[in-house]
């Protein structure tokens, strides 16, 4: 299976989610971004990061790069598109998710372990994990999810959300939120539930020294189902 | 000719920033302000002598890129 991980000027993920993908059987290639094709893949990765230096609005300079109409031809013929932190932000600046992450709530910048629940099993991305919470890293300024009513309600009937905030027994309310995200979202599908963006960085929970596992069994998963 | 634009946030979009500028203007004795809301300014020179064509492109700009319209509006001034 192969897969590409797009480089952008501050992405600062790239490499881990390189490990990441390799680690667990894909065949990745690193593609910058002022190419204009990306080589054949299964699966394109928006790394985390601070593509462009967060200059104007998280992943706004992105979005307009010369590789993304690539990535956005991608994911309109039905590819898996995952965008982790900085790549969500990208998506959404992209118009291929709805809404957009703002400024954490409490004006910090969070970096720590949180649990999310998986909100949606019927895609490739969660599809076989036996879990329904995971514990997943953070590393954050602007998480705080947010799109209008109409748009919410469309997510929520669509099942559109993949992944909320939670406590380690799953419960996603509001006590459990880290960063004012609405309706405690982590992480959203397209319609079609081929694109993921998340703010948890499933990447840096693949070793059992280091941090923890949760991160392996949604890459186990992820080789597992394209 | 010059273009100037203001993009701010939609009124009801939460903005951490401005609340803490106004929390901290009120510690500093300024304690009649009651809201404050931050924007973005910019200045663009556009090489183009029709003022209304101008116009008309910076609009494009700021609806594809300047400003994000899920949260934020617009003012060419």
């Amino acid at each position: 299976m192969k897969s590409s991980v797009i480089i952008f000027p501050g992405s600062n993920c790239d490499r881990d989610m390189d490990v990441a993908l390799k680690k667990f059987g894909f065949e990745n290639q690193m593609v910058w971004h002022n190419d204009n094709d990306i080589p054949k893949s299964d699966l394109i990765v928006l790394p985390g990061g601070f593509s462009y230096g967060d200059y104007l609005r998280c992943g706004s300079i992105a979005g307009k790069s010369r590789i993304i109409k690539s990535v956005i031809d991608f994911a309109n013929s039905g590819g898996l598109v995952l965008g982790i932190c900085n790549g969500f932000q990208i998506l959404t600046e992209t118009g291929l998710l709805p809404g957009i992450l703002q400024q954490n709530k409490y004006l910090n910048f969070i970096c720590k372990n949180v649990f999310v629940k998986i909100k949606n099993k019927e895609n490739k991305y969660f599809k076989n994990i036996k879990k329904e919470v995971l514990e997943l890293h953070i590393a954050h300024n602007e998480g705080n999810y947010f799109c209008s009513n109409d748009e919410l309600k469309s997510i929520e009937d669509n099942g559109q959300i993949a992944v909320t905030y939670c406590d380690d027994k799953g419960n996603d309310n509001e006590h459990n939120n880290p960063n004012g995200a609405i309706k405690n979202i982590a992480g959203i599908f397209n319609k079609d539930k081929n694109i993921l963006g998340m703010m948890p960085h499933p990447e840096r929970m693949i070793d059992p020294f280091l941090s923890g596992e949760d991160g392996s069994l949604f890459f186990e998963n992820l080789i597992g189902s394209v | 000719m010059k273009v100037k634009v203001i993009v701010t946030l939609k009124n009801g979009v939460l903005d951490p920033q401005g609340k803490a500028i106004q929390q901290t203007l009120n510690g500093m004795t300024f304690d009649n302000v009651s809201e404050v809301r931050q924007g973005k300014y910019f200045d663009i020179e556009v090489n183009e002598n029709d003022e209304s064509k101008a116009k008309s492109q910076v609009e494009e700009m700021c609806k594809k890129l300047l400003a994000n319209l899920v949260i934020e509006d617009y003012k060419i001034l």
